[in-house]
């Protein structure tokens, strides 16, 4: 491993170690890059990673001080948990389900597709699918994304058949167990899945793909890393130029470090990146760096989401197996004679009975409730993901009045729905619940969207430097060494899980970083 | 995490350890012999000493939770956990007085004890009150803890840790039978 001394500026820093940061740091270092990768949490392993649910989500989940504002329901449930997303090393990686689906064409031209919807801030992507197919190619060649490469799919579980044969009798015809990131068979290195139903707990047989176990390891092996856990990260400085040079962040100890960088890439998830961007105000940049169009932080994009459970004569024990068993991809195609723009996945989902109780109904009690919770072993569930439209006023801001353990402003996130994504959610939900009729459900309820794990758009690409944050690498339009390497650069949101798009674009970006520091443009 | 074995073991406090308690109240209870947990416990009776709640307080907060959660099946065993809970979060001065203040709030709903009114009287009453501070602190400690322990797992059909066990795999990940099989192309087989 690298020891890289803190006035040494020619190394590129990386924020954060998830699906971007993670890949990117290792893809450079594959080319000879030196990195200093600053993660803010600790690390695990497999063999730490607990089948435990609230043990679990106190070891990997980011659970710093946020608020919320807003009309979504996540203000009134968990008004301090805006987000389920990670702070360990790998990052969220450590928690997804392994869904792993490319975006369509048309969903990288939302704006030209979906047209002027009244209060969507939409827009086309500065690429198309094209761009991003080999690179598509290559991300799910490192995951292992079942279905694609010659690996094999994985077997469904309980919960699958149950979603299968419903929407086989609804007449869909896109139902399969997926492509997801988790071996169905040994390969590179890592055992086949063991059916364990603790995907959001760290895989503790490592068959899921995380960059904790994959990338991160493997960028150690060329001796460019320098990996520093416990390293939070307060502010980002720049020279005389418009160019960044260092970052400051607080260790371990609780001292605050300050390391010199050639090239700076934010990859903190789409709360912690443009609130760390708002932080780093000069006289330079008063409105926070990379933020002459304002853009920084507006957007915020979470999917519209919910789940459909469903209770049965019979038991399902839907906990047995992967989290995300199976895909419906019928309703992805835009097709606005639904009533809506966009389109929706279901995918099967599953909660252990702690974290069942916790987001089935929140804040429910009673007698109704109880009789959810008596017929657990009997109740299959889907989740819906769906493309949210992109609003300015839906988004990250500091929060002045509250701080954090270092007394830094908290990020408050602040969202509403849209018109359009309440109109998809009730499809969703209506369909939902058809397909657990036509197996014959006793009784159907319909879950809120829980904590956002999908977080997006919050220092969106744009062609134009006033319609966002970065250009089609993740470069900021304002700051040419300063990149966006997470899901804050998605432009629109799409109706797939974003993991693979955030590995493929991340593959992408560093590329084209270490292509322009050949040229000594960077 | 709160086991069996815990429930079985709460009842070994000292005569010289209950002096420093502010009260000595307890709550006991019997598991059915020939129930999961009455199988699975390793004693059938079962005692827990409390440290800050009185007897009838305590008694408030378990029928409390039967009300919030209503299990018929569920022992009381299970709901004890949520009291223990709110006795260690009653350590706090101003805890234990919103505690007593919100049971005196629910005895005065139901014109009476609240422990011996009706379903319904008592539901209703929980309804006015429900977004008061404590009985949401009440509802909190239920959602975390009536359903998190081995207990409630093996009440409610949910088996747990998998790790430690293989996996489902070759434990019945996909054994439901009542449905036919999704086609091998949808759902290929586990690979030889």
């Amino acid at each position: 491993m690298a020891v890289i001394a803190q006035d040494d500026d020619s190394a590129v820093i990386v924020i954060g170690s998830g699906a971007g940061g993670g890949t990117l740091a290792n893809e450079l270092c594959q080319k000879g890059v030196k990195v200093v990768l600053l993660e803010a949490g600790e690390r695990q392993s497999s063999a730490t990673f607990i089948n435990d649910e609230w043990r679990s989500f106190k070891q990997l989940a980011w659970s710093d001080l946020r608020t919320t504002s807003g009309s979504w329901r996540i203000a009134r449930d968990f008004p301090n948990l805006p987000a389920w997303i990670c702070k360990t090393v790998g990052g969220t990686t450590t928690h997804w389900a392994g869904a792993s689906l490319r975006f369509h064409a048309a969903e990288f031209r939302a704006r030209s597709t979906y047209g002027a919807i009244h209060g969507a801030n939409l827009l086309d992507w500065p690429l198309a699918l094209e761009d991003l197919e080999p690179f598509y190619s290559r991300a799910e060649s490192k995951m292992g994304v079942t279905r694609t490469s010659g690996i094999p799919g994985l077997p469904g579980n309980n919960n699958f058949k149950v979603m299968y044969n419903g929407a086989v009798k609804v007449g869909y015809k896109n139902c399969h167990t997926g492509r997801m990131a988790i071996n169905s068979r040994a390969r590179a290195g890592r055992g086949p899945c063991m059916q364990l139903g603790f995907c959001f707990q760290g895989c503790k047989s490592g068959a899921k793909w995380s960059t904790l176990y994959t990338e991160i390891p493997a960028a150690e092996a060329t001796g460019n890393l320098d990996l520093r856990t416990r390293a939070h990260v307060v502010r980002i400085e720049h020279g005389a130029a418009n160019k960044v040079s260092a970052v400051v962040y607080i260790d371990a100890q609780g001292q605050e470090q300050r390391q010199r960088a050639r090239v700076v890439c934010v990859a903190g998830n789409s709360i912690e990146t443009p609130r760390l961007l708002l932080l780093s105000t000069s006289t330079r940049f008063p409105d926070g760096l990379a933020n002459s169009s304002g853009q920084v932080g507006r957007n915020y994009m979470r999917h519209t989401t919910g789940s459909v459970y469903a209770y049965f004569k019979e038991p399902v024990h839907f906990y047995r197996g992967t989290v995300m068993a199976g895909v419906i991809t019928d309703e992805v195609p835009n097709n606005p004679k639904r009533g809506f723009v966009g389109g929706y996945e279901m995918e099967t989902l599953s909660l252990g009975l702690p974290f069942y109780a916790a987001f089935a109904n929140p804040g429910a009690w009673g007698p109704e409730f109880a009789r959810l919770m008596d017929h657990y072993r009997y109740t299959a569930g889907m989740w819906i993901v769906g493309e949210d439209m992109p609003q300015e006023r839906n988004q990250v801001t500091l929060n002045h009045k509250v701080k954090d353990q270092f007394g830094v402003p908290v990020p408050n996130v602040h969202y509403d729905d849209h018109a359009n994504d309440v109109s998809m959610r009730s499809h969703a939900y209506q369909q939902g619940e058809a397909i657990y009729r036509a197996v014959g459900a006793i009784d159907v309820i319909r879950t809120p969207p829980y904590p956002s794990t999908h977080n997006l758009g919050t220092c969106r690409m744009s062609e134009r430097a006033r319609d966002g944050v970065c250009n089609k690498h993740g470069q900021t339009h304002d700051v040419p060494n300063l990149f966006i390497s997470d899901g804050s650069q998605f432009t629109s949101g799409g109706a797939a899980n974003p993991t693979l798009t955030i590995v493929t674009l991340a593959m992408r970006q560093a590329e084209y970083i270490s292509q322009e520091m050949s040229r000594r443009e960077l | 995490m709160t086991t069996i074995a815990h429930a079985g073991t709460l009842c070994v406090e000292s005569a010289a350890r209950r002096d420093f308690l502010r009260s000595s109240s307890r709550l006991t209870g019997v598991l059915v012999a020939h129930s999961v947990l009455g199988l699975l416990a390793p004693t059938l009776s079962w005692a827990l000493e409390l440290k800050h709640l009185a007897q009838t307080e305590a008694d408030c907060v378990l029928i409390l939770a039967k009300t919030l959660y209503p299990h018929k099946e569920l022992p009381d065993a299970v709901y004890a956990l949520v009291v223990k809970d709110v006795d260690d979060y009653a350590t706090d001065g101003a805890a234990l007085l919103s505690a007593q203040a919100s049971i005196h709030s629910l005895n005065a709903r139901v014109g009476g004890q609240f422990t011996q009114a009706s379903d319904g009287q008592r539901r209703q009453a929980v309804t006015q009150l429900i977004d008061s501070s404590f009985v949401q602190k009440v509802r909190g400690i239920c959602i975390t803890t009536l359903y998190n322990n081995e207990m409630a797992f093996a009440h409610f059909g949910y088996e747990g840790d998998a790790f430690s066990k293989g996996g489902y795999l070759l434990r019945g990940f996909s054994d439901v039978s009542w449905l036919p099989n999704p086609p091998p192309d949808v759902s290929p087989p586990f690979p030889a």
